[in-house]
């Protein structure tokens, strides 16, 4: 389908590009819930000297609202459990969820609630929202890629760059660095 | 004076000592404190602060053993019985073993640890590993080094802080009296 799309979008840049937008639109919008299966939410932290640290958390939900006449009307609500983090080494998964990093116990959500949904391309979006975590809210961007649709099912990819040191979480710095790359995909069923 | 000579340590020499005194002791509290403190972030902190001293220890113990070996090394007072004449210098080697052995360890074990936490001192560079193999038995192997070492190496000073103050209040001689004074010109001949 995804294909589809984009050999549908060449045909369309040529002939009438709003005309192909509104068809993909519609038949995109509507509200989508997002299916652990076929969903990760991964992120890596650079290390001083070079590589990285990477994780991943396990438990999330939350609801994709795509707008049938405005995409800028779209919505993205995330909830993260940072209980669920994993790194493949159970004493680095305890320090990330003891009050060094997440404080899992007093702070066991990471909310994203998104405030505008501005569109960059015939598949892209970039999305700004509230990142709330640890008791601290900050305006953060994801940028959003359409990766398919198919039936009831939308597929996103979504990336975007997280200071720590906003959110009470600088543990370790500089030694690792205070971004965090975000790599989300995120698959949402009808309904 | 800067250097030693026959009779006196010279102000390098005993700034070196008690410079790497200091640490070593301090080394060994804030080891202590670092394992059972409850804080996850504070012992994090806390490591990698021992982690930099620890390689600031291993540079500055380089220094003193390259200027031990580089400049006279003061007799001992004719007072020390034949004994203690053949036990210090034994005594001294051991404790310059130690001085190398626990940065080494130290540094064996962030190098062969799963958690691949790098090492940057003060946090003005970054210190590489040894290349050793990382696996969960290396570190646990290095683990029990390091803590055996520390325990064996505090012992050691202890030891030979109990002698220096022997002989400075029971034997009344120069022994610890010239590890605080440095030699001085007019001694020179």
């Amino acid at each position: 389908m995804y294909a589809r799309i984009l050999g549908l979008a060449a045909i369309a840049a040529c002939l009438a590009m709003p005309v192909f937008a509104a068809v993909a639109l519609s038949d995109a919008a509507g509200s989508y819930t997002i299916s652990p299966a076929g969903s990760s939410i991964r992120f890596t932290i650079g290390k001083a000297g070079g590589g990285g640290f990477d994780g991943a958390f396990a438990r999330f939900k939350g609801t994709i609202r795509i707008d049938n006449s405005d995409v800028g009307r779209s919505a993205v609500n995330l909830t993260i459990y940072p209980e669920s983090v994993g790194t493949g080494q159970n004493r680095i998964d305890a320090f990330l969820r003891s009050d060094a990093v997440f404080d899992a116990a007093n702070s066991p959500e990471i909310q994203f609630r998104s405030t505008s949904v501005k569109r960059t391309s015939d598949t892209t979006a970039l999305v700004t929202g509230q990142l709330t975590a640890r008791g601290k809210t900050f305006a953060e961007k994801f940028t959003a890629e359409l990766g398919g649709l198919k039936g009831g099912t939308i597929k996103f990819h979504v990336t975007g760059k997280v200071l720590r040191s906003r959110y009470g979480m600088d543990v370790g710095t500089p030694i690792y660095s205070n971004v965090v790359n975000f790599d989300m995909t995120l698959t949402g069923k009808r309904g | 004076m800067i250097t030693n000579n026959t009779n006196r340590y010279g102000w390098a020499a005993i700034a070196l000592h008690w410079l790497i005194a200091l640490i070593f002791i301090g080394q060994f509290a804030l080891g202590f404190i670092m394992v059972r403190i409850e804080s996850q972030r504070t012992a994090f902190e806390l490591i990698q602060l021992h982690k930099s001293f620890g390689f600031l220890l291993l540079g500055l113990v380089t220094l003193r053993i390259a200027w031990r070996l580089g400049n006279a090394a003061p007799a001992l007072p004719r007072s020390v019985g034949a004994l203690e004449r053949r036990a210090a210098p034994l005594a001294h080697f051991a404790l310059y073993a130690f001085q190398l052995a626990l940065p080494l360890s130290g540094w064996a074990l962030v190098s062969v640890s799963m958690l691949e936490i790098p090492s940057m001192p003060f946090n003005l560079f970054v210190m590489p590993n040894l290349p050793l193999a990382m696996s969960d038995a290396a570190e646990s192997f290095w683990t029990e080094a390091h803590w055996y070492l520390a325990y064996a190496g505090i012992a050691l000073v202890v030891l030979h802080a109990l002698a220096a103050l022997r002989h400075h209040f029971w034997l009344r001689d120069s022994v610890l009296v010239r590890m605080i004074t440095p030699s001085s010109d007019q001694e020179m001949e």
